[in-house]
């Protein structure tokens, strides 16, 4: 007996090390035909490491301090031109961390959009998917604390703008706003508290929920671009999948090739274009944040812009904003019933009938199209653009019910093709 | 799948390779997140060597100047406590400044360049306070053997006016030299001997 | 299909209308990192007329080693408001004084070029005229109403804004009245140098960073093609 397999049986022992890396690992057994939209969940793992690695390094040199220097410029927004200029290669930490952000939400709507085509959140995998809706919830959040951090003109005035959607809600929305500012304006306490928020408490929150999506994932298993269960055929003998592969060493291998495309162009990013035309950073973000004076022109990061496109969307009514940030709302909450506004007999896009897929196509469509809106300053034909949008998005949540159940779909193959 | 076809050694290889390559790439991405917790540029301008001027400083007395955050003493001495270093050699630990709490250029019997100036990093080489200048002779608090020099409050160490320490108190070692050279004009250059410039 | 189509030209062509709608002409800035005598020279000039009342406050001394200025050279020509080289390029004017002067504080340089970009700051330095409704004597084509005077007035000479009437739309342009102690051409020269020093200066790593992008991409060309091969020798199993 060598002395490895010593060590491991001492382990083994004490901790379920050996029975674990089976479990999700050596004896796992996926699906043999993921496609490239695979990818983007062990990618979406990834950035979150990451994130966390590179945060840990930022947050040795930030300064969550809105008071002013010597030099009358905002601490904070100081420290992060310290850690990009006097900080030992501070500045490839920092955009990784920027870069990284933006990254993030890449991944996860790519990773999103493999769920709607393939059905990936349909019985049994209901509340895979809530948690993956959480994730995305917590990532948000996330965003939008960080985002606050290097106290630049854009994160103080989006964070404005945001926080005052609250005050639109009614009978409590002023006290809601003030109680999450600490403050009559976004001040030392904001800054303080998002930092807290962005640093430890919703980490900890992502870390939890992404612990309890691999888990449910391993218990119900992954499903594949044809939408059917592996389970269902499985070998007499072993009770191995006759489709399924084990996850180690086939999909460790081929994700490996997935992390290193992904990285090379994350690379590209961070190297050669760290701002991406001022989507990624913002040119307003590198004037220090001033309580007196806003930008011409505030738009939320890109990966907001969708929800924030719906809210310009909708009129105020009865002298209210609160309809528009209750559609907001609504846009990203309706995603949780999916599982249940879906009424197709088959899951995957594959063998779906047309009007499913006029509807899906409408739907990314519309998405990308209230993205590009959200970024632009408002005018009559574009919030009559966004209007349109906003239609069609909420239309193929709330029809689902309907065009899914008309719809002439193929009959699934027994076994997985490709 | 039959195994008789899979070549082992192909992907024994290959294995090697992709944990050779990745094991770069680990490296290469932790180099960055490591060297970034040496000094900064700031911490570096905050620790360049400083410049003052000695001239100015009165026989018998100190002057308190920061370097690196430290604080580095200059002592003008008198001609009678430089003659009271050589008396003291018995009770001290370190008479000859064997241990090299000096740069060599300082390894004399006054440590230092010339005579007169002492220079020292003012921090007790047991846990770090910083010792008070005393330089009265048998004051009634630290004894009639006290031929004057630097004594911490925190926990009795004794130095002399050449900065070693004496028998039997926590410290153990002299306090430290910095490296240092004079300028024209009496001024004063801590924390850089090079020649030239 | 037909309204999709339209559709998705409306989306792909919105960016480019927002674009044409912004207006405003900027000119092209000679922008040259690698131009180390171009550098030198714009940061003579900032040290000498914008460090005067703007400071640079993430900027210190010594890094202008990047552009190929060693310690001793950077002391004797470009420091005058600090006496180390560790120092950062601060100001000696008070922000009190200067919003009693000024209005308003000058804003800190540092990293100016990330939020302006070098063609605004390009167009914006070589934009201003007389107009004596001004309280400086000063305007400015692509900053209106700009508090700031124009410090170069002496190298460039006093600039006026024509205006001349087509019909419906008017079209202004800058005409030398005064000739200062530059011609046109030299003056643009001045004025590139510095903005190129500007755009150095808000990001001083930039150089690096491309350098180090180039060998970082071509090890993971390399990776890949090592886990590509792992992947597909795995995958022979696969039926």
């Amino acid at each position: 007996m060598s002395s490895l397999t010593k060590l491991v049986g001492w382990i083994d022992a004490r901790f379920p090390l050996t029975s674990n890396w089976k479990a999700h690992l050596s004896e796992y057994y996926a699906p043999k035909n993921f496609n490239f939209w695979y990818f983007f969940g062990s990618l979406a793992l990834l950035v979150l490491v990451m994130q966390i690695i590179t945060g840990i390094f930022l947050t040795m040199n930030y300064m969550p301090d809105a008071s002013l220097n010597n030099s009358g410029v905002p601490v904070a927004f100081a420290s992060v031109e310290y850690i990009m200029r006097d900080v030992p290669w501070g500045w490839l930490i920092r955009y990784m961390h920027s870069t990284g952000a933006s990254a993030f939400f890449i991944v996860v709507y790519l990773h999103m959009m493999r769920g709607l085509m393939y059905g990936s959140y349909r019985k049994p995998r209901e509340l895979l998917w809530i948690f993956g809706m959480l994730i995305y919830l917590a990532l948000m959040a996330e965003a939008f604390m960080g985002y606050l951090l290097p106290w630049g003109q854009m994160s103080f005035w989006g964070a404005q703008v945001i926080i005052n959607l609250f005050t639109a809600i009614p009978f409590v929305g002023p006290d809601i706003s003030l109680w999450i500012r600490g403050d009559y304006v976004i001040g030392e306490a904001t800054l303080n508290r998002f930092f807290a928020f962005h640093v430890i408490a919703v980490p900890l929150v992502l870390l939890g929920l992404v612990v309890a999506h691999v888990l449910a994932l391993h218990e119900v298993g992954s499903n594949n671009p044809d939408g059917i269960e592996i389970k269902k055929n499985k070998d007499p003998v072993t009770h191995i999948p006759l489709d399924g592969i084990p996850f180690h060493p086939y999909y460790t291998v081929k994700d490996i090739v997935g992390v290193v495309v992904f990285l090379m162009v994350f690379s590209a990013i961070v190297f050669f274009a760290p701002d991406v035309g001022g989507y990624f950073l913002e040119a307003n973000n590198f004037i220090p944040a001033d309580p007196f004076k806003t930008p011409p022109h505030i738009a939320p990061v890109w990966y907001f812009t969708p929800f924030y496109a719906i809210l310009r969307a909708v009129p105020p009514m009865f002298g209210s904003q609160f309809p528009g940030v209750v559609a907001m709302g609504v846009a990203v909450m309706i995603l949780f019933f999916l599982p249940w506004l879906d009424r197709g007999n088959v899951k995957s896009i594959r063998y779906r009938g047309t009007v499913y897929k006029v509807w899906l196509g409408l739907f990314v469509i519309s998405f990308i199209g209230l993205g590009v809106l959200g970024v632009l300053p408002v005018t009559p034909l574009y919030t009559i653009y966004s209007r349109i949008f906003s239609v069609i998005y909420f239309a193929f949540f709330f029809l689902m019910p309907w065009y899914t159940k008309i719809d002439k779909t193929k009959p699934e193959p027994a076994r997985v093709t490709g | 799948m039959s195994m008789s076809e899979v070549d082992r050694s192909k992907r024994r290889f290959l294995i090697a390779a992709t944990t050779a390559v990745g094991g770069v790439a680990a490296v290469g991405a932790a180099i960055p997140f490591v060297m970034s917790m040496l000094p900064s540029e700031r911490a570096k301008a905050a620790g360049a060597p400083v410049e003052v001027d000695i001239s100015k400083i009165e026989p018998g007395m100190i002057l308190n100047i920061e370097w690196q955050g430290k604080p580095v003493w200059v002592v003008n001495r008198t001609k009678e406590m430089l003659a009271s270093l050589s008396k003291l050699d018995s009770m001290l630990v370190d008479p000859n400044s064997e241990v090299p709490q000096q740069p060599d250029y300082c390894k004399n019997p006054t440590r230092s360049i010339k005579p007169e100036y002492l220079v020292a990093v003012g921090i007790c080489t047991h846990l770090g306070c910083s010792p008070t200048y005393r330089p009265e002779v048998s004051p009634p608090d630290l004894g009639p053997d006290w031929l004057g020099g630097f004594f911490c409050p925190c926990h009795g160490s004794r130095f002399d006016l050449a900065a070693r320490v004496y028998k039997g108190v926590p410290a153990p070692t002299n306090l430290v030299i910095p490296k240092h050279k004079y300028l024209a004009n009496g001024r004063l250059l801590v924390g850089d001997d090079s020649k030239g410039a | 299909m037909n309204i999709i189509k339209k559709l998705l030209l409306l989306v792909l062509a919105a960016p480019v209308v927002a674009m044409a709608n912004e207006g405003l002409h900027l000119d092209k800035a000679p922008v040259n990192l690698n131009d180390k005598a171009s550098l030198q020279r714009g940061a003579k000039t900032f040290v000498n007329y914008c460090l005067s009342c703007h400071s640079a406050s993430y900027m210190r001394y010594n890094r202008l080693q990047d552009i190929g200025l060693t310690n001793d050279q950077i002391k004797d020509n470009l420091m005058f408001a600090a006496d180390k080289v560790g120092e950062t390029m601060t100001v000696a004017m008070r922000s009190k004084e200067a919003k009693v002067w000024f209005g308003a504080v000058p804003p800190d340089l540092t990293v100016i070029a990330r939020s302006r970009g070098a063609d605004y700051l390009y167009t914006y330095l070589r934009g201003f005229y007389r107009d004596d409704t001004r309280p400086t004597g000063w305007n400015n084509t692509v900053f209106d109403k700009v508090g700031m005077p124009h410090v170069l007035f002496g190298q460039q000479g006093e600039q006026v804004l024509h205006v001349e009437k087509h019909g419906e739309h008017e079209t202004s342009k800058l005409v030398l009245a005064k000739p200062g102690t530059m011609t046109a051409p030299e003056y643009d020269a001045m004025v590139a140098d510095l903005v190129n020093y500007l755009v150095y200066m808000g990001e001083p790593a930039q150089q690096t960073r491309m350098r180090l992008g180039v060998f970082v991409l071509l090890f993971l060309g390399f990776f890949f093609v090592v886990a590509y091969y792992l992947k597909k020798e795995f995958w022979k199993d696969v039926h």
